[in-house]
């Protein structure tokens, strides 16, 4: 198989008439990682990982996905990979076990009968395996799709925000199955706008605005965004928000529940701003920022560019 | 009165809203101004309750001034259109088996030796009976066009003959359908029409129906060409379009006594490659429409003039020229001379060759169309 890359993609833009979703995306990722994908809605996630496996035609530039050119060799694309919609994407009107039959045919699985019972097994349906799909909760309408692009062991999953609207311990047990099929060897992108699923990837892609704002590790993301953050608790936080958001250096200000964030890069001019502000019930600390605000930081920074470009 | 100015103001909100949405949908839009102009058209010009000019064959096997006289007021009267005029009965043999004319006339030999003599010759009328409404009509006129010629053109002691009632004797065959029962041509017929309807809006759902559940993402992402979705989405409406043939043939035998006189081995294949150009039709139509009511309409459309100008309803012959071109388009319109010609008439298949073949065309053109059409991508 040529390069080590799952997907190497170059310069890859969309444009729908006159809209560009993508302006300009590269993603170098290496195989077996697993890298989540973040943005902004309307950020071109979607277009991004739909021009990656074939499903969008792609207006400039190029690449490959698993070897094979993603504009010449869809088919082979198609193949190797799993792609799972965002929406619920299987037939609703099917049970859950003719839906897997049906992929399990479709991709000429051997053993088509054992293998479909293995994963109704696994996903733990075997009572349910003759309700229609339709009839699923959203959690397990999410995991039976997992199941099912998974089914023929595909090189590359990509993900497009599986968990959207579906309940924390269902979450975490679409991760950790995603954990496991990394460790057999797959490679995963996965996009998100959860921070703590992010923080479960090797590598995280940031984009806004169709373009890539950075990537890297958590740590690198936050170090890139050069943000200083003060954690403010205490009854009189309430007030503080709007008055601080118009000081000099204070470039975000918002509340994690009853806490304040305030956040920039210059340290100093913060400080200087806290101190014009003084509240005796409020405690003020410095704190790591969290990935929420470096993505925050990074996306207000985005907006500022493609203003000043437009 | 403030409450019914609020209402008349929730009113105008949702007409307007309905206003934009019909707008947004071009294609019904279309449809619904579409759709009454080819009523008006079909019903208007090209339906012909009282079909005139019926291809028809004169077999005259001998030339005297008193034959001359009869083909002369044949040819120039307007129901009937002479595509050939010969005095070779091999000549005229399938004509009618063919579906190529709808009488053939004869005017036997020694038919001027006898009419001298008083001795009241006889002229035959093979007519088509299969559609009794187009043969009777021309059939009945036949005998007063030609005992009007003979009336104006003999002149001294044969003249008398004629004033004693008809010196001829018309002798008419209602081929195929001697009773002229109207089941016997509406009942192979609906077998046509029924299939188009079915047949074309199933697989007019078929892709529409994906895009709208919102699996055409997922079916797009799947190791599929066009053709192997296409064929697997065709293939088993094809079981569905045998199982209504064969309900419907039943039903024509035990409910209206239809006849089946031919081999139906030969409808079995019409019926086949009627049935799938028919699908593949439905599965181009589903790569157009962007929903399944717009598949629907589309199948109605489809619909509405096959009926009318495939000969259903009214008389192929008798409508005229630019609709019948535009009726040859109709896989209907050869379907039901396969039909017909079979179940009436025991056409064989070498007959049937030209009506097989338009399907076949047919058939090839809407899966082009539909795999040209059928979108491998979301843009």
């Amino acid at each position: 198989m040529a390069g080590h890359h799952a997907i190497d993609v170059h310069g890859l833009v969309k444009r729908f008439g006159q809209r560009t979703a993508v302006a300009g995306v590269d993603i170098q990722m290496p195989r077996g990682e697993v890298w989540g994908f973040l943005g902004p809605n309307g950020s071109g996630k979607t277009t991004t990982i739909r021009m990656i496996c074939g499903l969008l035609k792609v207006t400039e530039g190029s690449g490959t996905c698993l070897g094979y050119d993603i504009q010449k060799d869809a088919e082979k694309i198609r193949v190797l990979t799993g792609y799972m919609t965002q929406k619920f994407s299987f037939w609703s009107d099917m049970t859950i076990r003719e839906n897997l039959e049906f992929v399990a045919r479709l991709y000429r699985l051997p053993r088509m009968r054992r293998t479909v019972d293995e994963t109704i097994e696994k996903l733990g349906l075997t009572n349910r395996q003759h309700q229609l799909s339709g009839a699923l909760s959203g959690g397990w309408k999410q995991r039976l799709a997992l199941a099912a692009v998974t089914m023929h062991n595909p090189e590359l999953l990509l993900l497009d925000e599986p968990t959207a609207g579906v309940d924390p311990q269902a979450r975490r047990d679409f991760w950790d199955e995603i954990h496991h099929l990394s460790l057999a060897g797959m490679t995963v992108l996965v996009s998100t706008h959860y921070m703590d699923e992010a923080e479960r990837c090797d590598r995280i892609v940031y984009i806004a605005s169709g373009h890539k704002i950075v990537e890297g590790t958590v740590p690198d993301v936050i170090s890139s965004s050069g943000l200083v953050t003060f954690r403010g608790e205490g009854p009189g936080v309430r007030r503080l928000a709007d008055v601080l958001k118009g000081e000099p250096g204070v470039e975000h200000a918002a509340y994690f529940g009853s806490a304040l964030h305030v956040s920039g890069t210059d340290g100093t001019a913060i400080r200087n701003a806290l101190d014009r502000h003084p509240a005796l019930d409020v405690t003020w600390n410095q704190v790591l920022p969290s990935l929420e605000d470096a993505f925050i930081a990074l996306s207000a920074e985005a907006g500022k560019d493609t203003r000043v470009h437009a | 009165m403030t409450a019914i100015l609020h209402s008349l103001s929730r009113i105008w909100a949702v007409f307007m809203k309905e206003a934009v949405q019909m707008r947004r949908d071009r294609l019904t839009f279309a449809i619904m101004f579409g759709i009454p102009i080819i009523q008006l058209i079909l019903f208007g010009y090209a339906i012909n309750l009282n079909p005139k000019h019926l291809p028809a064959a004169l077999l005259v096997e001998e030339q005297t001034p008193i034959v001359r006289t009869l083909v002369q007021s044949l040819r120039t009267s307007d129901y009937y259109d002479f595509v050939m005029q010969t005095d070779d009965p091999r000549q005229t043999g399938d004509l009618l088996a063919r579906g190529e004319v709808s009488f053939v006339i004869t005017i036997p030999a020694g038919f001027t030796r006898k009419f001298v003599r008083g001795e009241t010759p006889q002229i035959l009328i093979e007519a088509d009976a299969s559609d009794p409404a187009a043969a009777s009509g021309a059939v009945g006129f036949a005998q007063t066009i030609l005992t009007d010629a003979l009336r104006h053109d003999l002149k001294g002691p044969l003249a008398g003959l004629v004033s004693q009632g008809p010196p001829f004797e018309l002798v008419v065959h209602q081929m195929y359908n001697p009773e002229a029962m109207t089941s016997y041509n509406i009942v192979p017929g609906l077998l046509g029409v029924i299939l188009t309807m079915t047949m074309v809006m199933i697989t007019g759902m078929a892709m529409t129906r994906e895009t709208e559940q919102g699996t055409l993402e997922n079916l797009l992402a799947m190791p599929l060409k066009p053709h192997e979705v296409m064929l697997g989405k065709i293939l088993p409406y094809v079981a569905v379009g045998a199982a209504q043939t064969l309900v419907i043939l039943i039903a024509a035998q035990l409910l209206f006594e239809v006849p089946f006189v031919g081999n139906p081995w030969i409808l079995l294949l019409g019926a086949s490659i009627f049935v799938l150009a028919n699908l593949a039709l439905g599965f181009t139509f589903s790569t157009i429409a962007r929903s399944q009511l717009q598949a629907m309409q589309l199948t109605f459309f489809f619909f509405l003039p096959s009926m009318l100008l495939s000969g259903f309803m009214f008389p192929f012959r008798g409508m005229p020229e630019w609709a019948q071109t535009i009726g040859q388009i109709f896989p209907l319109t050869h379907f039901l001379r396969i039909v017909r010609g079979v179940m009436l008439k025991d056409t064989s298949l070498a007959q049937l060759q030209p009506p097989l073949l338009a399907l076949c065309i047919f058939t090839a053109a809407a899966v082009t169309v539909a795999l040209l059409r059928y979108r491998r991508t979301l843009d």
